[in-house]
């Protein structure tokens, strides 16, 4: 695959496409649905110039094409998928299952809002309902972000045999460009080998295995707490994944973190006074907006599953201002990135707000920022 | 447990006493060579045969999700292509998963020809969720969706032809069965195997609960179901009717014998069983019986 180490001036999809190309998946399989696109026509285009080997299967619907990559990965291979809004929400009883069966898909989800009313713009009302399917959930910042998250997803799945979701956020990641270092096989394969799991883990008659059979109550809630515990423990492999992936790919940061450990990201003065957690590409226009602030920091959220709430709490507690600022609602409560912050921070003695911003597509401006931080004195939910 | 070790479904399943569709599975288990991945859909199969820890398979089986068989046997087939291993994959499913839930994504299967083997293991309800009526009840029959009352006497609407709907996508091998035909069955699915690209068997079987018949009248109930012309024994090959073997001795015996020693079509009267009796006389003459 046309790729190498130096940096490129790609739209995010095609970084995208070229790295999971490069990671050599087995199968891949996809349903059209805008902002996903650019990533599943690449990933069509390059089997078909010949350039990659995995099968490509033309699903007929978002359901189907996660119920083949499903299938796909229980008989052993490498998979991978796209999808967005819509197209998740139709997806998402064979998430739950692929979680259930511990099965390691990898998918992009290129973040856009659900209708109605009907909106193609980017926010992660999407992402928020495949919040409690029991995957990992990282998301990107940036498009280099984006790139390394789906080299290092594949070693998460592959070795926790949990399936993780890489969300991106529509337009604003897949169709904008930037310079972006795309990793060759070489250095992928160096960091993650040939994907072959253990005869009695797979379908394979060599060692016939039953999956997917029937639990009573007295079985059932033990493989769900076992799979919420391997879920809270991945904190440490993602850290680890993440270090050794930079390590052998590192890129150059514009503003370099105070703190980060893959799961989150600090940004700021070391004792800031407001502290605004945030997740995504709008993290880059917070940094923008706090350049002129010395006493608010960002703490960005990089993996909301596992949720890192011991790295939250370390953050937050000392603040007077708690800023949580997220592209979702859960209507008739506050917003899901907040509810789950303030689980965490049960020491927090100062002021917490939740401000819901970005909604299908809503500008996320400097501006709005700087009045967020202004009106954090004030507790509540707000719309921007 | 040497009798069963090429049975692949070994004895010990939560399945009722006399299931007319653990009797076809065996039919179909014994068609089966070691080197096959089984799909189940949700159902009795899957509930009765996988209580965990156990598991009455000794070949690799998965279950997803109702309605996915389909595309999951898709993914299992591109990743073994992917591996090139030969290894055979046939889905085993209930009429609510294949005529109602599933039909979509078995259409999408079909149009990417894949080569896989669906069975349909046709009980004309959701037996699992307690005999409520599916796109394959006949008319006429009583569920509990489709209850007899002073308004009503059964199901109104007829029961969807899944074998067209198998010919139109252009299976080269299409067909029918019920569970009084075990030979039948083991033949057809031996067959279909040999065929490429993707196939499809249907094959009645009865359900003592469902159909409200004794358990000792499982494989009576489905031998009166081919003799009646209600189900006959039908095979496809490359779209064409070919004749089968059992059916050269057929003698049609009128449906009151099928219908009346079921539960589910006591209710009838003579008129509505004259009704019954023109869809059989009408099978007789489309397959040339």
């Amino acid at each position: 695959m046309a790729s190498n180490k130096h940096n490129q001036f790609l739209e995010g999809s095609r970084a995208i496409s070229l790295t999971v190309a490069n990671i050599q998946p087995d199968v891949i399989s996809a349903y059209p649905i805008t902002p996903q696109t650019h990533i599943v026509e690449d990933l069509a285009k390059f089997q078909a110039d010949g350039q990659a080997s995995y099968e490509y299967l033309r699903a007929e619907s978002e359901f189907a094409a996660a119920s083949i990559v499903l299938g796909a990965s229980a008989a052993g291979g490498r998979v991978y998928s796209a999808t967005s809004s819509q197209g998740l929400l139709l997806m998402m009883e064979v998430l739950y299952n692929a979680a259930g069966l511990r099965l390691p898909l990898v998918m992009t989800i290129a973040n856009r809002a659900v209708g109605a009313p009907i909106n193609i713009w980017n926010d992660h009302s999407d992402a928020m309902a495949m919040r409690d399917a029991g995957w990992i959930m990282l998301f990107a910042e940036n498009h280099q972000e984006a790139v390394d998250w789906h080299v290092i997803a594949y070693k998460l799945a592959e070795s926790l045999n949990i399936p993780v979701a890489i969300n991106v956020d529509g337009f604003i990641i897949t169709h904008s460009h930037e310079n972006v270092i795309i990793p060759d096989k070489k250095t992928i394969k160096k960091y993650l080998p040939a994907y072959q799991p253990k005869l009695g883990t797979y379908l394979n008659s060599q060692q016939a295995i039953t999956l997917g059979g029937f639990f009573t109550p007295e079985h059932y809630w033990q493989e769900k707490r076992q799979a919420d515990a391997d879920l809270k423990k991945s904190v440490n492999t993602i850290t680890k994944a993440y270090r050794h992936w930079k390590k052998l790919l590192p890129s150059p940061i514009a503003l370099k973190p105070r703190f980060d450990n893959g799961l989150v990201e600090y940004c700021g003065p070391s004792q800031p006074k407001t502290l605004i957690i945030a997740m995504g590409s709008m993290s880059g226009t917070i940094k923008e907006a706090l350049r002129d602030q010395n006493q608010v920091g960002l703490l960005k959220i990089r993996s909301f599953r596992p949720f890192p709430g011991r790295d939250i709490a370390r953050f937050a507690q000392h603040c007077q201002q708690l800023v949580i600022m997220e592209k979702a609602t859960s209507s008739g409560a506050y917003g899901p990135l907040y509810s789950d912050v303030m689980a965490h921070v049960p020491q927090f003695k100062g002021v917490s707000s939740n401000h819901i911003v970005g909604l299908g597509g809503h500008d996320i401006s400097v501006k709005i920022i700087h009045n967020i931080i202004k009106s954090s004195r004030q507790a509540g939910l707000r719309f921007w | 447990m040497g009798k069963y070790q090429n049975h692949h479904l070994t004895p010990g399943h939560n399945a009722c006493a006399g299931c007319g569709q653990l009797s076809a599975v065996q039919a179909v288990m014994r068609a089966l060579t070691a080197d096959t991945i089984l799909v189940n859909a949700t159902g009795c199969l899957e509930v009765t045969t996988t209580a965990h820890p156990q598991s009455a398979w000794q070949l690799p089986w998965l279950h997803s999700l109702f309605e996915n068989a389909a595309p999951v046997a898709s993914g299992i087939k591109a990743a073994l292509k992917k591996k090139k291993r030969p290894t055979k994959v046939v889905i085993q499913a209930g009429d609510g998963g294949t005529y109602d839930i599933g039909l979509g994504l078995i259409s999408g299967m079909w149009e990417r020809g894949d080569e896989i083997l669906y069975i349909c293991y046709d009980t004309e309800s959701y037996s699992n969720t307690g005999i409520q009526a599916s796109g394959s009840t006949p008319w006429g029959a009583n569920t509990v969706t489709t209850p007899t009352g002073k308004n009503s006497s059964g199901a109104q609407q007829n029961k969807k032809d899944m074998m067209s709907i198998a010919l139109a996508h252009g299976l080269s091998y299409v067909a029918q069965s019920t569970a009084a035909f075990p030979d039948d069955i083991s033949n057809k699915v031996k067959k279909a195997l040999a065929t490429p690209g993707p196939s499809y068997i249907q094959i009645l079987t009865p359900c003592v609960p469902g159909w409200k018949i004794k358990t000792d009248e499982t494989i009576k109930a489905a031998r009166l179901a081919v003799q009646s012309g209600l189900y006959p024994l039908l095979e496809y090959v490359g779209g064409q009717l070919s004749a089968s073997s059992i059916n050269n001795n057929f003698q049609a015996q009128p449906v009151d014998n099928y219908l009346l020693m079921q539960g589910r079509y006591r209710h009838l009267k003579p008129k509505e069983i004259a009704q019954i009796q023109n869809i059989a006389d009408k099978n007789l003459q489309i397959y040339k019986i």
